[in-house]
């Protein structure tokens, strides 16, 4: 069962990369536009696991993107803050259980998925954009960028959540 | 003792943030200054093959467009040749007899990119084929770069869509120096900044690489102008230019060594150091 448990993460982790480096970083939706689906291993990473394992795991993720797109350490900075953040946007979007029971994202309603994903989602491409463009001058591209890439990156997620999902 | 153990252990995983996240900020400012070494960039091995991989299947789709460009290329090359064997007589037909200052490799772009405020490209060729830090990196149409990181077999560009981009160029009418930086917003026009006041600008006129630094020539292609404003401070003109490249479809590049640039670079540090 534990073994199951880490062969499927590192799975997830390693395709999730390369779909993230080979595919969804050439989109460039009207020039700018793109989504970033690697932060679903960090939003369906099992909730009662270990969680200074996920905030590492969430850094080495982010830095392989990071090395793939020349960026520093943005995507770093932003998996780490997710991670590190994701027990309290669980705790309001899930409520307080969340830790008990053994709840699984799919079975939820999809008011309480859209929340969280959309909250998690919210929160990386904010420390995202922030880093990356660094300047004042630039504020609206920043609200552009973040407003146009999370919708973009909600909407991917969720589809992806609802179809692996096993009802 | 006891007391800040427990501390530590209650909040591990908040100073396991805290450490990550520093290191993610630090890679980030680090990123943010041109030329520091940077542990953080796609010329490593990993990255580097695996882009290859990526770009010896995509490459195929846009074989035919690569083609036109080169063959315009050649057209335009044959023609200047023909007109130096009407000029000199005694033309010599092997290039490596040519008494030039400047050194050209070519090299394949395997990753680009332009939808970042920092874009940067990644070529397949390193120091195993005598490219260093600081060549200028062209096609035939107009400028791309700088050469910033490199390892064995890969090298990353600089790209001139990049906000920590410089780069020194005039009109090239009337040898009005400026510098061309990029506002991020579109991936084909850049903007040339510094222009004095009196230079006589119109639109559509050309302009090209200023040879003020060793990197580039003098002349080398840039684009032209699409439109002008005075700065607030009514003191200097603000250019958009329209590029030459389609930066967002660069695969056969051209870099540039100028065999001088140690002479020229130590010459300026010994009157640095008198001063």
């Amino acid at each position: 069962m534990l073994n199951n448990l880490i062969f499927v993460n590192t799975a997830r982790f390693i395709l999730l990369v390369i779909i993230q480096v080979l595919l969804l970083n050439q989109i460039n939706l009207f020039g700018y536009i793109n989504p970033y689906l690697y932060i679903l291993f960090i939003i369906i990473y099992p909730f009662s696991a270990n969680k200074s394992l996920l905030i590492f795991l969430s850094f080495l993720l982010g830095l392989f993107v990071d090395f793939f797109s020349d960026s520093g350490g943005i995507h770093a900075a932003a998996s780490v803050f997710i991670a590190f953040v994701r027990p309290f946007v669980l705790k309001y979007s899930f409520g307080i259980s969340y830790e008990y029971n053994t709840i699984k994202i799919s079975n939820e309603d999809y008011l309480k998925q859209i929340i969280y994903v959309g909250s998690m989602v919210f929160f990386h491409h904010f420390i995202l954009f922030a880093l990356e463009i660094f300047n004042v001058n630039h504020f609206l591209l920043f609200l552009d960028s973040i407003l146009f890439s999370s919708i973009f990156s909600i909407i991917i997620i969720l589809c992806i959540i609802t179809l692996f999902s096993k009802k | 003792m006891q007391q800040i153990l427990f501390f530590f252990i209650r909040n591990k995983n908040f100073l396991l943030f805290i450490l990550l996240f520093s290191i993610s900020i630090f890679l980030t400012v680090q990123s943010h200054s041109y030329h520091k070494n940077k542990f953080v960039n796609s010329s490593n091995f990993v990255t580097g093959s695996f882009y290859n991989l990526k770009s010896s299947v995509t490459s195929y789709f846009s074989l035919k467009k690569q083609n036109t460009i080169l063959i315009e290329e050649n057209k335009r090359i044959r023609k200047k040749l023909e007109f130096y064997k009407n000029k000199f007589s005694n033309y010599e037909l092997d290039t490596a007899l040519i008494n030039s200052k400047y050194y050209f490799y070519h090299a394949k772009v395997i990753n680009n990119s332009y939808s970042k405020t920092k874009n940067n490209l990644t070529i397949n060729k390193g120091t195993n084929d005598s490219l260093k830090i600081d060549l200028g990196v062209v096609t035939s149409k107009g400028i791309v770069g700088i050469v910033d990181n490199i390892s064995k077999k890969y090298a990353t560009i600089q790209s001139i869509l990049n906000t920590n981009s410089q780069i020194n160029a005039k009109l090239k009418k009337s040898k009005h120096f400026g510098s061309l930086i990029w506002n991020t917003v579109d991936p084909n026009i850049v903007q040339l900044i510094d222009i004095p006041r009196l230079a006589p600008v119109t639109i559509g006129d050309t302009i090209v690489t200023g040879g003020k630094s060793t990197i580039f020539p003098e002349g080398i292609l840039i684009g032209t102008v699409k439109n002008f404003k005075m700065t607030e401070d009514k003191n200097s003109k603000y250019l958009n230019i329209q590029l030459f490249n389609d930066m967002t479809n660069l695969e056969h590049v051209y870099l540039i060594n100028n065999i001088d640039t140690n002479e020229i670079i130590n010459l300026e540090k010994e009157i640095k150091d008198v001063e």
